[in-house]
């Protein structure tokens, strides 16, 4: 091993530590260099190693005097600054530019939200307000038609016993005619009371465990609907809950949405038993 | 983005620079040493070492070879920009509001608050090219009527100047006579800042009637109102774009007794145009006192009254999204 200049073929077969020089190539067409490298590991084995590189050319254009000014040496406070007390840090949240204008644009749909929010929480007098001037309009305007004859007799109002189908007409109300609220999503013939319907809405929540509080429940049920009622059934003598609750929905789609979402639902260790509430028993 | 925070400043921010080509960027504050920063990186270069009292304006010759200074300090300070050696000082008697270099620059327009017995007051500076040459004698100056002067430009060829005041004014002045030729009430209130285009034929005011306005040189024509809602303390005209970018929020002596978010310290951009908000960077935990774009366009900085500069390269999708 003298010379490596003066190596003859038959010595390169025995030199088994000769291995054949790295090549690199490209970049090309994709902007891919090609790097084929060859090296032994530890145990002796010859290797072959291929990496690949993309290139990319970032072309920028800077002014010359620009590049000049990037060499000035510091001063002032500046000079004595090291790396560890650097005053310029890159931020490490990612600042967004944020878009206003897109908000805006939805600002119709939040409004029609806000309404459901406001008539689920906010107060009852604002509501009550606007709902009887509209049942107001809506009044004087069936007492226009009616004068004009355009109207039957103004239908009787549901027995206060609760007989289904007691008023005429009251299972299937005219198309486009005013439905109280009290009265809107009921198939025909479903005429039952005020107290009946409040409980069909009425989920009855068991297999609490004695921590859980009424806040706790609000926490739980809210993001199924616009909640109405919660009752938690408290121990008069312990003040503790009794492991069972009630709670009421506004509407009947979101008691069912709650049921299917949150019967069999691990709370606080336990599983919970969400079901609809048994009618109660006529006195 | 992932802005550059730059804490070279302890105290509030009065100004941040860009020089022309856009790769150095000059801070001042209310501490003592302004700073040379690369506008790339944001790597500080350098601190300008002499002042005595808080910097309220600097400007930067064309070919980025002087730094020119205003000091609550009562002087003026002409500094080697690269070294950051004092060259010069002129010494006034009132603090220094306002400072701005004549195109060409053969002549430095200062402007002085209204200090014990002396009014406010206009001060024109020859500006030699080789400092053995420099004098502390105005050429002319001349007394304004009460108010501090926020800034002041050269326009119509340096034949006259354009300031803005406290009061919500602007006030225009033919330069030989110190003679005032147009004065119009284009605010409400106070204009905190006011910043000229490229190419000149128009500014932006921003003011403490909570408005940033576009305003013709040659006429004072307000021709557009940017509508933000709080305070604007600055606002800056994209070179780009026909976007606006405006800082400010609710008055420093407000901001520790409502919470961050009520203060409103976001950077604000507006269309130029259309004068309708469309974006929003947010960032500082005070007023942003200071804006300025980058030549290019591509970036801005904001110095805020809680002393931070931060440094934003704009992302991709600021170039590529239709805003409108």
């Amino acid at each position: 091993m003298a010379s490596r200049g003066k190596l003859r073929w038959g010595d390169t077969l025995d030199d088994e530590d000769l291995l054949p020089p790295s090549v690199t190539k490209g970049p090309d067409d994709n902007g891919i260099k090609t790097v084929i490298e060859y090296y032994k590991n530890e145990k002796g084995d010859a290797l072959k190693k291929t990496t690949k590189i993309k290139v990319v050319t970032v072309e920028k254009k800077v002014y010359k005097v620009s590049e000049e000014r990037r060499n000035w040496p510091r001063f002032g406070g500046a000079a004595k600054e090291t790396p560890q007390d650097s005053v310029t840090v890159q931020g490490i949240d990612e600042i967004p530019f944020e878009r206003v204008r897109q908000i805006k644009a939805t600002t119709q749909e939040k409004k029609a939200t806000d309404i459901q929010q406001v008539l689920a929480t906010a107060d009852k007098t604002v509501i009550s307000g606007s709902i009887k001037e509209m049942l107001y309009k809506k009044r004087m305007e069936r007492e226009l038609l009616r004068a004009k004859g355009l109207l039957k007799e103004a239908e009787k109002p549901p027995e206060e016993d609760g007989k289904p189908g007691s008023g005429p007409g009251l299972g299937a109300p005219k198309a486009g005619s005013y439905v109280p609220p009290s009265l809107r999503n009921r198939g025909p013939g479903d005429g039952e009371s005020m107290q009946k319907k409040r409980e069909d809405n009425s989920i009855r929540v068991t297999n609490l465990s004695e921590d859980v509080t009424e806040g706790d429940l609000q926490e739980l049920f809210r993001p199924f609907g616009a909640v109405s009622r919660i009752f938690l059934a408290v121990d008069k003598n312990t003040g503790e809950n009794r492991g069972f609750a009630f709670v009421n929905y506004v509407h009947r789609d979101d008691a069912d949405r709650a049921i299917r979402n949150l019967n069999g639902f691990g709370y606080d260790n336990l599983i919970l038993r969400v079901e609809w509430a048994q009618p109660r028993e006529a006195k | 983005m992932r802005p550059y925070l730059l804490k070279g400043h302890e105290r509030p921010l009065t100004q941040v620079k860009y020089n022309r080509e856009g790769d150095l960027l000059v801070s001042c504050a209310k501490n003592l040493q302004p700073c040379l920063w690369s506008a790339e990186d944001g790597r500080r270069i350098g601190t300008y070492e002499g002042h005595n009292g808080a910097i309220w304006t600097c400007d930067i010759t064309w070919d980025s070879d002087r730094l020119i200074t205003g000091s609550a300090d009562q002087t003026v300070r002409i500094w080697d920009l690269p070294t950051g050696k004092e060259l010069f000082q002129i010494r006034h008697r009132e603090p220094c509001r306002a400072v701005k270099l004549s195109a060409g620059e053969r002549f430095l327009a200062a402007t002085s608050d209204a200090f014990i017995e002396s009014p406010p007051a206009i001060h024109i500076y020859k500006f030699a090219e080789n400092i053995e040459d420099q004098t502390a004698t105005a050429a002319i100056e001349w007394t304004v009527p009460k108010g501090r002067v926020t800034r002041v430009f050269w326009t119509d060829c340096n034949r006259k100047l354009i300031t803005s005041h406290d009061g919500g004014i602007l006030r225009r002045w033919d330069v030989e006579t110190g003679a005032l030729l147009q004065e119009q009430q284009v605010h409400e209130d106070a204009i905190q800042d006011m910043q000229m285009s490229p190419d000149e034929t128009h500014v932006i005011t921003a003011s403490l009637d909570k408005t940033a306005r576009l305003i013709d040189v040659d006429t004072f024509e307000v021709m557009k109102t940017y509508k933000t809602g709080r305070f604007v303390q600055s606002a800056a005209i994209s070179p780009l774009f026909d976007h606006v970018v405006m800082g400010g929020g609710q008055d420093a002596s407000q901001v520790t007794t409502t919470a961050a978010q009520a203060g409103g310290f976001e950077a604000r951009f507006f269309h130029k145009i259309f004068q309708e908000e469309f974006g929003r960077v947010r960032g500082h935990f005070g007023p942003i006192n200071t804006v300025a774009f980058h030549p290019s366009g591509k970036s801005f900085t904001t110095g805020g009254e809680d002393g931070y500069v931060r440094l934003h390269h704009m992302d991709m999708d600021y170039f590529t999204t239709k805003f409108f």
